[in-house]
């Protein structure tokens, strides 16, 4: 019997197959070395996906704008903006204020990459390195003493049913995304406006506000992963962002979004976050050091890619 | 219609042109802020602070050049500065020779990275994104704590005046000679990059594989079907990548006298690198600039932070000030999408 996967679900099966296989792989090493399986206990993955929440939920923002052929740079720093004015501003107002500041930055981002028209590169780039300056100007470059509100800690570190209350969160951003983009008019024309703008402007859809719309999600998603994590962490500090950027564009990636925007489905891209959350925890089980984890981090990606991410040739 | 050639060239380069004013006139204010400006020591100190990110933002140029993007430069430099600092120590032969593995090294790599993105056919941006973080594996390996040892002469010679230069290995009678007088204050560092831009980058942009590397940036498609060799130049774009990158981590290697795989400092180098190739007047979507204007824009990213000594401004506020420039000269482009004459025009 053969089975038919069709071209927008194959990276999605693969990945979930490589998931599977390093599982089994992580598996065999600890059976081999101290007979015990903790990759298979549920208590062990639901921890790990606790951690990884907060890079599913950047990658999740970081998709509505690779959908559209930009990219999001200022990820790193809107994550610890959010997160740090959270904690600064403290009791009931801590949530709000953060979302608001994911809006502001999201807002900006997308007036200049869709009205300004500046590539997104280097755009979000700037901002990025503006939200850093702001931080640094108000913190004094030190870690902040505020710390994280009740509700913050409730929302990163808490358990409903044994489920880590972060899994839900990841969850409910999952579907809100899932739905926007599957079943909005919004949703579609994101994938219009990713596949060819000009074509997109011509049959009615106002680009432009479908740009910064999609750069808004961002930042509200990257706002909302710094919550959690000032929660996680119980306070806020300087560059708690910086290594969510490059595995939120890989995890993205892997997930068979293309990189030049109109094509991709969001199932593929928490295939994409789990398989780079398992990865690292299998390494960091074999105690890999920082060198082997980079490479191999690197050549997984690459052996992927060269799987299932391939291009046209361009011959016309 | 007529036009006189200098017309031309300046409405082609605008950018260009207008970034070389910009930094003109900023390093010439600069220098007369500068209680010491127009000295020798001045120059020679600036020269050293923007050799290397001037030669990470060559390498960057020449794969946008081609429409494409390199997250690995930083990572290169980062890797071969780790190398440099290993093998660039010993016997003046063994000296040479570890230069010139360092820059086989990091050229190797840049072919590594062409070979991919051709017949891998994978982005170019996702796929230098995997190979950075596969160099910065491999300097840890190289150099698993910060150090080295690089030879000291060599790092006195080359990091300060021609004067100097002459003066340690006792060349033009220890830098005395009449003939070297009107050179003697040049910084060497200034020296080594309008070299190598001179010796690489002018032969190759004026060569069939140059040209194609600006053909596919313009229109890919079109390139194929004029036949020309797109393969042979996407592959050399990013080994000369690699090999710029390379000199910028040797040289990095030879100030600092250490290596140090350091993921921060990688990443640094590449967002600065787009950011010097934008402020150039390079295009993003590839086909119109130069690794000479990546140089003027890698130089004025380095006179803004000069400034910040001269002028007492509060550490603090640094990289706020910085992040706001950048902002603003990019912000510059938007003149763009005022003069389009049809509103289709924006949405390359």
């Amino acid at each position: 019997m053969r089975i038919a996967v069709s071209p927008e679900n194959k990276p999605i099966v693969i990945a979930s197959l490589f998931v599977v296989a390093i599982l089994l792989a992580g598996t065999a090493y600890t059976l081999s070395t101290t007979g015990t399986a903790p990759l298979l206990s549920p208590g062990y993955l639901l921890q790990q996906l606790q951690t990884g929440s907060f890079l599913g939920i950047c990658a999740a923002g970081m998709m509505m704008v690779i959908l559209l052929g930009h990219i999001d740079l200022s990820v790193p720093w809107t994550l610890t903006a959010a997160a740090m004015t959270a904690t600064a501003v403290g009791g009931d107002w801590a949530l709000p204020t953060a979302l608001a500041v994911g809006l502001a930055v999201g807002l900006l981002n997308g007036f200049g990459v869709a009205f300004l028209r500046i590539p997104s590169m280097i755009f979000t780039l700037g901002v990025d390195t503006v939200l850093r300056g702001l931080m640094v100007a108000q913190t004094g470059g030190f870690a902040p003493q505020d710390s994280a509100t009740p509700l913050m800690l409730y929302l990163a570190k808490e358990r409903i049913l044994g489920i880590p209350v972060a899994i839900f969160v990841w969850a409910a951003t999952s579907i809100v995304i899932a739905v926007i983009l599957t079943r909005t008019g919004f949703g579609r024309s994101i994938y219009a406006t990713g596949s060819r703008e000009a074509a997109a402007f011509l049959s009615g859809i106002r680009t432009r506000l479908v740009i910064v719309g999609a750069f808004v999600v961002s930042g509200l998603c990257a706002a909302t992963a710094g919550i959690l994590l000032a929660g996680y962490s119980a306070k806020a500090y300087q560059g708690m962002g910086n290594s969510f950027l490059l595995p939120a564009i890989a995890a993205v990636v892997l997930g068979g979004t293309h990189i030049l925007g109109g094509r991709g489905r969001y199932a593929g891209t928490v295939v994409g976050v789990v398989l780079i959350v398992l990865l690292n925890s299998v390494l960091s089980i074999m105690q890999m050091p920082e060198a082997g984890r980079q490479i191999i981090y690197g050549s997984v990606i690459i052996g992927m890619l060269l799987v299932y991410g391939r291009n046209q040739r361009v011959t016309s | 219609m007529h036009q006189p050639a200098w017309k031309r060239w300046l409405q082609q380069n605008l950018g260009f042109a207008s970034a070389l004013l910009l930094l003109a006139a900023i390093y010439l204010l600069y220098n007369m802020l500068h209680p010491r400006g127009f000295s020798s020591a001045v120059a020679v100190q600036n020269a050293n602070e923007t050799a290397a990110i001037a030669f990470v933002a060559m390498a960057q140029t020449i794969p946008v050049l081609a429409g494409g993007l390199d997250l690995s430069v930083g990572a290169v430099m980062t890797l071969t500065s780790c190398i440099a600092s290993v093998l660039v120590n010993g016997s003046p032969a063994e000296i040479v020779f570890g230069m010139i593995a360092t820059l086989l090294s990091g050229t190797a790599f840049g072919l590594a990275n062409g070979l991919i993105v051709v017949y891998g056919r994978i982005q170019p941006i996702i796929a230098t994104l995997a190979t950075g973080a596969i160099a910065i594996g491999l300097a840890l390996l190289v150099r698993p704590k910060p150090g080295g040892d690089v030879d000291g002469d060599l790092g006195w010679a080359l990091t300060n005046s021609v004067w100097d230069f002459a003066d340690t290995y006792g060349l033009a009678d220890g830098g005395d000679a009449w003939w070297l007088r009107p050179f003697a204050d040049i910084p060497v560092p200034l020296i080594i990059v309008l070299l190598v831009t001179a010796l690489v980058w002018v032969p190759f942009r004026r060569s069939v594989t140059g040209r194609t590397v600006y053909a596919i940036g313009s229109a890919e498609g079109a390139a194929f079907m004029s036949g020309l060799p797109i393969a042979r130049a996407k592959i050399a774009a990013f080994t000369l990548g690699g090999f710029f990158a390379a000199c910028g981590g040797l040289y990095l290697a030879i100030q600092t006298s250490s290596g140090n795989a350091d993921l921060q400092q990688a990443g640094a180098y590449t967002l600065n690198s787009i950011a010097a190739v934008v402020l150039g007047g390079t295009s993003l979507l590839g086909g119109v600039g130069g690794a000479v204007a990546s140089l003027v824009g890698a130089a004025i990213l380095r006179v803004i932070s000069f400034y910040f000594r001269i002028l007492d401004i509060d550490p603090l506020l640094q990289p706020l000030i910085e992040g706001l420039v950048l902002l603003v000269a990019v912000s510059f482009g938007a003149i763009r999408t005022l003069r389009v004459k049809n509103k289709l025009d924006l949405f390359r």
